[in-house]
């Protein structure tokens, strides 16, 4: 031991050149790199949103072809799910979790690089299943959305087989960082921190990476079973073999529904350390909501047909799902409650980051409500697959997660960089992105209720006024990135020196060692391990 | 304040556009209005999750919004540092799932009964409706009429204001009767779904699913293909006119009658000419065929073959035969028509596509050249 620690010595800085990445094992500039990967892919799947939003500005057909249209919807959910809130997600414990809980690195480096690398390979393979329709002869593009539904992905081409490779790649990565994460978790908290004095950002990602690793293999093997059946004469989802279509949902929504909770619990995570900062005051309920949040783990794991309601179960089938998909209410009404009252005789500022936590709060409340009504099976059977559901889930997640994570960057930019970002252009970009958040998603409720249909390229003229308003919030949420691009820049490359503890109230309730830290941290933290009163 | 504020933007914005335009005469804000029981109890049940759901959001809302301007820093408030201690601290945790499992109750009980009676298969039903869905058309069975319609969008001329939402065969049903749909597909999924009579099922290849209606109100009801389905997944519209009893039974029994004419046409062993079969092959292209080939018999490059020039429509009879009464070994897409079309029509289709759209094969496909390649 005392030899590896001797060499450490010799190398304290970062190594030079390309090295410093490819090579790296250190958890700050692989989180570095998840947090890039994440804001290239919001970008791109962002440039998709905008062409959907452009073809449906509109009736007709304008811009892009039937078959391209519903390509794009399905690499937009797949982009921001799997290349931009997980990676996202994942650099974020990647950079705070061993400064929290006072570890030197996380528990696994070198497969913490590896977990990074395959995310960019899986990208590649993603969008080349996008862009292999233009080759003559590949067959029919990817149209099914994100769900691959059998037996239309079948039927479509070679994108496909690349999708499904793409997949496997980004499941492998999941699955290893969730392992790292855990494990990291698990055996590398500092002397005097026990589990129930962990930051609540700990908590929900040890939540998140045991999901991650229950129900990645299902979907894998979902897919990889949808593989056979298209090239290996298989039937495992074809009736005429004897097969099952309705078998792919089962196992699709057994990974899909827990990854609703995958995506959201590392934004609660961030919720519970900015809104105790920000209120001056620790977090109301600390002990209810980590075992709410354990609720939420099981009951997440056994609800997912209530995405299949249409599917023909049976009258027991249907009322078990419908009333364990109302009984998640519990533990989200929990949450909300907990962070409504940890500001309730605070000493309130409205930074940035508060600003998300507030919003937050009140969307993702609204998209909980309307997910009660979803869950109720005979109004669902009116509702399911209409643009009513794209509102709800867009409400659920872009609040949920995607602003849980803007909050968390503006939180913690400071100390990643070292420099204060602009608090007038943080707050500009806060009302700009909800506002035209709203304007986008909030008639969609409408047009559901009118009966307009999800995933289709072109709509009847009385669908007009709502997709008009839809089209314009959304070119206008999209815009705004540009400004939260500029502010990232900007602040990275200079600005204010920030403090090794930027905000007041950080750390209040919270033992997380992220803030004993300078900022920026140096490259080697707690190099042994911190004692913890 | 933050969410108030954005929420009253985003209202405002609404309703600034809705007084701004004379044309929201029709606009709706809510579910169609039902005209059957059931989908009257669901819009009933979908009134009460709303109304339960605005009044929650209105105390979420009141609340942030007292204490953002109550507690601020700004105002001189000092945080209470042992609030979180206190028994409403110590004991929420338990009030709060108390609360909110009693509101999951209400919702879920008030649920049950149409739950129940959409379950409900045991009453006689007094019309059954087989509907396949197929890339992308509908096609509607009276299971005890023997009567069979295919339901294909209407183009934009035809179609008018209702482009999207209208077809060439609406699926007539009488009113004040109960209705059974059997739900299948013979390609790839589908959901039948008419919001006013009818909630939705998927159709899927392989499964019988089962909904029931009855509706109560003459008229025209419109809906959409409602689970992806592929290319042209937008454009696969429902249209069912409800109509009266005796209306309905005329209607019927015309409907027998022409089949019964159409099936002794095709039955009969005249010599049809080229002129006869092109013009009838037509009208069955455009009815079977032209989702996917086009009307201009090219196709999509890529994803559905041309016609025009294509091997196969130039190629020896008996494959082009072969693979319009059978299908496709090679792409699933492609149907079996055999079942579907009688001999004449097969006859006349196969005529056309070896002769329009300048493929001058020349070749004439007669009924009884189809009988003898029935086995």
């Amino acid at each position: 031991m005392s030899a590896v620690i001797h060499e450490d010595h010799h190398h304290d800085g970062p190594p030079a050149g390309f090295k410093r990445w490819l090579y790296s094992t250190n958890h700050k500039d692989i989180g570095t790199m998840y947090l890039i990967f994440a804001l290239v892919m919001l970008f791109i799947g962002g440039g998709m949103a905008m062409i959907i939003r452009a073809e449906l500005f509109m009736p007709g057909i304008q811009i892009v072809n039937p078959d391209l249209y519903n390509n794009l919807l399905t690499d937009h959910a797949l982009i921001m799910i799997f290349g931009m809130v997980m990676p996202a997600a994942a650099g974020m414990a990647n950079w705070m979790i061993p400064m929290m809980i006072g570890a030197p690195d996380m528990a696994l480096p070198r497969m913490n690089n590896m977990s990074f690398w395959l995310l960019p390979a899986a990208a590649i393979l993603l969008l080349s299943s996008l862009l292999v329709q233009f080759i003559p002869g590949t067959g029919v593009p990817i149209n099914t959305g994100w769900t691959l539904y059998p037996p239309l992905s079948v039927q479509t081409g070679m994108g496909m087989d690349l999708l499904i490779f793409s997949v496997h790649l980004l499941g492998i990565s999941s699955i290893m960082a969730s392992i790292n994460i855990v494990t990291t978790i698990l055996n590398m908290r500092a002397p005097g921190m026990p589990f129930m004095k962990m930051p609540l950002f700990v908590w929900a990602w040890l939540f998140t990476g045991l999901l991650l690793i229950i129900v990645m293999p299902v979907l894998a093997g979902g897919v990889t079973m949808l593989l056979f059946d298209r090239h290996f004469g298989t039937s495992f989802f074809d009736a005429a073999g004897g097969g099952d279509p309705v078998l792919f949902q089962h196992l699709f929504w057994f990974f899909g529904h827990p990854e609703v909770y995958v995506l959201l619990l590392p934004s609660i995570g961030v919720l519970g350390l900015v809104i105790p900062t920000f209120s001056r005051k620790p977090l109301f309920g600390y002990k209810p909501l980590v075992f709410f949040m354990g609720f939420l783990f099981a009951l997440g794991l056994v609800v997912w047909a209530h995405h299949q309601y249409t599917i023909g179960m049976s009258l027991g089938a249907t009322t078990y799902f419908m009333i364990g998909t109302i009984l998640i209410s519990i533990p989200i009404g929990l949450m909300l409650f907990n962070f409504i009252f940890t500001m309730w005789r605070g000493s309130l500022t409205f930074e940035t980051p508060m600003l998300f936590g507030i919003a937050i709060i009140l969307m993702f409340a609204f998209a909980g409500v309307t997910g009660v009504m979803l869950a109720v099976v005979p109004a669902d059977l009116q509702y399911h697959d209409s643009y009513f559901v794209v509102a709800h889930f867009h409400y659920a997640l872009i609040p949920g997660a995607v602003f849980g994570l803007y909050a968390g960057v503006f939180y913690w930019l400071p100390k990643w960089t070292g420099h204060m970002y602009n608090e007038k252009q943080g707050k500009i970009f806060f009302w700009w992105t909800t506002l035209s958040f709203n304007l986008t998603f909030f008639p969609q409720h409408f047009s559901g209720l009118a009966g307009m249909p999800r995933r289709i390229v072109d709509y009847n003229i009385q669908y007009i006024e709502f997709n008009q308003i839809s089209s314009i919030g959304g070119f206008l949420f999209g815009l705004s990135h540009l400004l939260f691009l500029y502010i990232i820049i900007k602040t990275v490359k200079g600005g204010e020196k920030a403090a090794d503890k930027p905000w007041e109230g950080a750390q209040i309730g919270t033992p997380g060692l992220e803030w004993t830290l300078p900022s920026p941290p140096p490259f080697h933290s707690f190099t042994t391990p911190p004692q913890i009163k | 304040m933050s969410k108030s504020k954005s929420f009253l933007a985003t209202l405002s914005a609404f309703l600034l556009t809705l007084i701004a335009s004379p044309a929201y005469a029709d606009y709706v804000f809510n579910l169609p209005e039902p005209v059957a029981p059931l989908t009257s109890q669901i819009y009933d049940l979908h009134m009460l999750t709303t109304k339960i759901a605005t009044i929650i959001m209105v105390i979420v809302i009141g609340i942030v919004t007292y204490t953002i301007l109550k507690f601020r820093k700004s105002n001189g408030s000092e945080a209470d540092q042992n609030f979180h201690k206190g028994a409403f601290g110590t004991w929420s945790w338990i009030l709060v799932p108390v609360i909110v499992l009693g509101i999951d109750l209400t919702i879920a009980g008030s649920a049950t009964d149409a739950l129940k009676q959409i379950e409900d298969y045991s009453q006689k039903n007094d019309v059954t409706v087989k509907v396949t869905g197929s890339q992308w058309k509908w096609t509607y069975e009276y299971m005890d009429d023997d009567v069979r319609i295919v339901s294909n969008m209407l183009s934009k001329e035809e179609a008018g204001d209702n482009y999207l939402r209208a077809v060439d065969n609406p699926l007539v049903l009488p009113v004040n009767k109960r209705i059974r749909f059997l739900h299948t597909a013979s390609d790839v999924l589908h959901a039948w779904w008419v919001p006013q009579i009818v909630y939705k099922k998927d159709s899927i290849p392989g499964y019988i699913n089962e909904t029931w209606t009855k509706i109560e109100k003459e008229g025209t009801y419109r809906g959409q293909c409602a689970e992806i389905c592929g290319t042209g997944h937008a454009f696969m519209p429902i249209v069912v006119e409800a109509v009266s009893e005796d209306k309905y039974n005329a209607w019927m029994a015309e409907k027998k009658s022409a089949m019964a004419a159409a099936s002794a046409e095709a039955a009969s062993d005249k010599t049809w000419t080229m002129d006869e079969l092109m013009s009838r092959g037509e009208k069955v292209y455009n009815t079977n065929c032209i989702a996917c080939h086009q009307v201009t018999g090219e196709g999509v490059p890529g994803v559905f073959p041309a016609l025009k020039g294509g091997k196969i429509a130039t190629g020896p009879v008996a494959g082009h035969m072969d693979i319009v009464m059978n299908g496709s070994s090679k792409n699933p897409v492609m149907a079996a028509w055999a079942g579907a079309l009688n001999d004449l029509e097969l006859a006349a289709l196969i005529t056309y596509e070896r002769n329009a759209w300048g493929n001058n094969t020349g070749d004439v496909v007669q009924p009884s050249d189809i009988k003898s390649a029935r086995k």
